[in-house]
């Protein structure tokens, strides 16, 4: 049967950037469909219909949508083709869960504040940040990777915030690389990955996105 | 003999009853911890040091939170009756559902609390109508199909704590007219064998969500009810 399969995003989007990396390591062909956050198609609230965001992935006319969630479906969905992005043991599995739906949850929330608030709810955004990253870095311990000698459903969660550093560091006037050294070294070690090198956004193109949409949201 | 099972939680939680359920349809024994939430053990502390919330499931010494976690690495370590489908779309959809009505559809439902403002309450409508298309378009008796599933289980607030919720809180829009799928499966869901004996007392909760929402006769044993839930930096509201 001819698989078709539908990769939904917009180019900014960490989500999506996660799917991206999914879909390079397993080297599973696909179809790429930008959407305009800022004029969105009836297409996407087709295949989105509860959220109406991006990323969603439609294979052979049925669509997932939200981005872990992806990762797990083609984790399972191309089951035979390496490598395996969730641990086998059972355990492993629901720490690599864990540690995602801690980065889902918190993260991006936390980034945001930096970059669209200013005094002490930039300064809380910030320390709440540095809070995160620093837990995520002890999770990391000694390791590689999260997923051990190989790229992991929680380094693929993690790694496309790599292109935000700068973003961060430029607003909230802070170095990762000082707060978090091991974890610095790991997104370096990440970023030397062919899946992950192909999906990775410019860091300034990030950052520019950023500083003009700020200008436009605070008109 | 069988690997010790522990499940730190509190009676009233729709959340820790997630992981009590699921144990419940692999017939595993375990033992329950109390926990006082404006007290929390240190052994709450030491397993959950991330989140320090209610549930945590020990297994071998090893713990695991947040409910969905737990839920999906019991289906995980025991067989027997699947809590997720087999195929890869169908677990798919049921973890977005899963996670939709954790995310999205029980915030926007507390959110109406005892305000009742017409937005809050459409909103939760619209929520709550997702929920009652996809039994529509499913056409079985549970969102897991003939048994309970994933979805089931996460939606276990809306089957039951939620009608108690708006009891207290004098708004009800979660009604049979509405949503006569949703009704028809919270009745089969909370009479489910595996599911009955995991439900905290209704007057309990009723009481509960009284002295919640400020309407309590009895003053003092709100006051202490209050210090229970513990109203300081490290008990989650959002968890009732």
């Amino acid at each position: 049967m001819v698989e078709e399969l539908v990769f939904v995003n917009f180019w900014s989007s960490p989500f999506g950037c996660r799917v991206k990396i999914a879909l390079e390591e397993k080297g599973i062909p696909y179809d790429y469909k930008e959407e305009d956050l800022f004029n969105k198609t009836s297409f996407l609230s087709e295949i989105n219909p509860v959220y109406n965001k991006v990323p969603v992935l439609v294979h052979n006319g049925k669509s997932i949508c939200e981005s872990l969630n992806i990762i797990e479906y083609i984790d399972e969905a191309w089951s035979d083709r390496s490598p395996s992005f969730l641990p086998s043991d059972p355990y492993q599995r629901s720490q690599a869960r864990f540690w995602a739906d801690f980065i889902d949850k918190e993260l991006y929330e936390a980034s945001k504040k930096i970059y669209r608030c200013k005094g002490e709810e930039q300064e809380s955004g910030k320390k709440e940040l540095l809070r995160i990253l620093k837990l995520v870095e002890g999770e990391l311990g000694n390791k590689p990777f999260f997923g051990g000698d190989n790229l992991g459903f929680v380094d693929i969660s993690l790694i496309p915030f790599y292109s935000r550093f700068y973003t961060w560091e430029t607003f909230g006037k802070f170095s990762i690389e000082e707060e978090c050294p091991n974890l610095m070294a790991w997104a370096k070690r990440c970023s030397q990955k062919e899946s992950v090198a192909k999906s990775l956004v410019d860091p300034i193109k990030i950052y520019d996105f950023i500083f003009y949409l700020n200008k436009y949201l605070t008109k | 003999m069988a690997d010790p099972v522990k499940l730190y939680g509190t009676v009233l939680s729709a959340y820790v009853c997630r992981a009590k359920i699921a144990l419940n349809m692999k017939g595993i024994k375990y033992e329950n911890i109390e926990e006082d939430l404006s007290n929390k053990s240190a052994d709450l502390l030491k397993y959950n040091p991330v989140h320090k919330k209610v549930p945590v499931l020990v297994h071998n010494g090893n713990p695991i939170s947040e409910s969905l976690v737990i839920v999906e690495y019991i289906d995980d370590v025991w067989k027997g009756v699947p809590i997720l489908p087999q195929d890869p779309y169908e677990r798919a959809v049921a973890r977005f559902l899963a996670k939709f009505i954790d995310e999205k559809c029980i915030p926007v439902i507390k959110a109406v609390g005892s305000n009742g403002d017409e937005q809050s309450i459409a909103e939760a409508c619209e929520q709550l109508q997702i929920l009652e298309n996809e039994l529509k378009v499913k056409g079985t008796k549970f969102f897991g199909g003939d048994n309970i599933g994933l979805v089931d289980i996460a939606a276990d607030f809306i089957a039951y704590w939620h009608a108690i919720r708006e009891e207290a809180a004098g708004i009800k829009f979660f009604t049979a007219d509405k949503f006569p799928k949703l009704t028809k499966w919270a009745d089969d869901f909370v009479n489910c064998q595996v599911v009955k004996s995991t439900l905290p007392p209704r007057e309990h909760m009723l009481a509960f969500y009284m002295k919640f929402f400020g309407k309590a006769n009895d003053e003092e044993s709100y006051r202490s009810d209050v210090d229970q839930l513990g109203n300081g930096s490290n008990v989650d509201q959002h968890q009732w």
